[in-house]
């Protein structure tokens, strides 16, 4: 499909869920609305993958450069992380070994317990 | 005629384009992963905006076209976790609960420590989603508050402690299966985890793809009951 229409579908979807954000009462990131959006729109079949292919596989590789701008917005926070940066560090680095050990103890268990009902509806 | 050039939303967007690919450069040579293309171009746009004593807003009027495209960037992560709907398909109750009991635990834990350690509340709301990917971060770090800036540098540790130690994590932690290996990288250390998880194994590199997008929307579900 021609990229212009890619873009419009996708910049469409955004709008849309800017509008849904607003209305809702809660604060909810417009761009999750528009992941969730736009996984039901694949999931259903109403859009095709052919249908934003092009653009999503563009915008996927270059993630990262859509990040720079509110990375340098850091340097205008600069007092306020460098005032508290040890817990900011800990925090950030402690707290990954440990969602690690807890999401696979939590899925092995739930392997296992769904592993041994199989087995004793075939026992 | 520096104004007029400063002034332009054209500056911004060529010095991150330069700044960028720089970046990817001193990356493709070093192949060190703390040598990530992100993190060279934003001290190299720093640097020069400093030594050059440019406001930022002379660059924010160019980058804030960049950000505009973060809502995009993160809808269309809606068709990686379609391409692994097979897969998604056969663990669909690992990966939920999975991704459900990380998030909890992440959300959680960080609140925790932001309260023993006294961080303000800002600094609090911007660590909030640092387990989860950077676009998706920043939208709940700014809906709560935050600084979609910090989120990311939170991200990028976590990512960076994830996608060094995966391995070692697996062995302290006696992870054998791919499936449970997948899902607990992706939840801790979101795609920079992955990148690391693709190494280790397709499944592994899969199931912590799943887990990013899962994570993500868990989170920003979580993040509204606090």
């Amino acid at each position: 499909m021609n990229i212009m229409a890619q873009a419009g579908i996708i910049f469409g979807i955004c709008l849309i869920s800017e509008g849904i954000s607003a209305l809702i009462p809660v604060a909810f990131p417009a761009s999750v609305i528009a992941l969730l959006l736009l996984m039901l729109l694949l999931f259903s079949g109403a859009l095709k993958p052919e249908h934003i292919k092009d653009l999503s596989g563009f915008l996927v590789a270059n993630m990262a450069f859509f990040f720079l701008p509110p990375c340098v917005g850091v340097m205008e926070h600069a007092p306020a992380i460098l005032g508290q940066l040890a817990p900011f560090l800990l925090i950030s680095f402690l707290t990954t070994p440990l969602v690690y050990f807890v999401t696979a103890r939590s899925v092995q268990f739930l392997i296992r317990l769904t592993g041994r009902k199989g087995a004793e509806k075939h026992g | 005629m520096a104004d007029a050039l400063l002034s332009s939303p054209f500056f911004g967007l060529t010095l991150s384009a330069a700044a960028w690919c720089l970046g990817c450069q001193v990356q493709k040579k070093t192949g060190f992963l703390l040598c990530n293309p992100l993190l060279i171009a934003v001290a190299l746009i720093i640097a020069v905006l400093a030594v050059f004593r440019i406001p930022y807003a002379s660059y924010a009027a160019g980058g804030d076209f960049i950000k505009l495209m973060l809502g995009p960037v993160t809808a269309v992560l809606a068709l990686n976790i379609y391409n692994q709907r097979v897969i998604l398909k056969e663990n669909f109750l690992p990966v939920l609960a999975g991704c459900l009991v990380g998030s909890l635990t992440s959300v959680g834990s960080i609140l925790a420590l932001c309260r023993v350690f006294h961080v303000d509340e800002a600094l609090a709301a911007s660590l909030l989603p640092k387990s989860v990917t950077t676009a998706i971060a920043m939208g709940i770090a700014e809906s709560h508050g935050g600084v979609a800036g910090i989120a990311a540098a939170a991200v990028m540790v976590a990512g960076i402690t994830g996608a060094v130690f995966a391995p070692l994590f697996a062995r302290l932690f006696r992870v054998t299966e791919p499936v449970v290996e997948g899902l607990a990288i992706g939840a801790c250390s979101h795609a920079l985890g992955t990148t690391r998880a693709i190494e280790i194994g397709p499944v592994q590199g899969a199931m912590s793809s799943i887990a990013i997008c899962v994570c993500g929307i868990m989170t920003s579900v979580l993040a509204l009951f606090l």
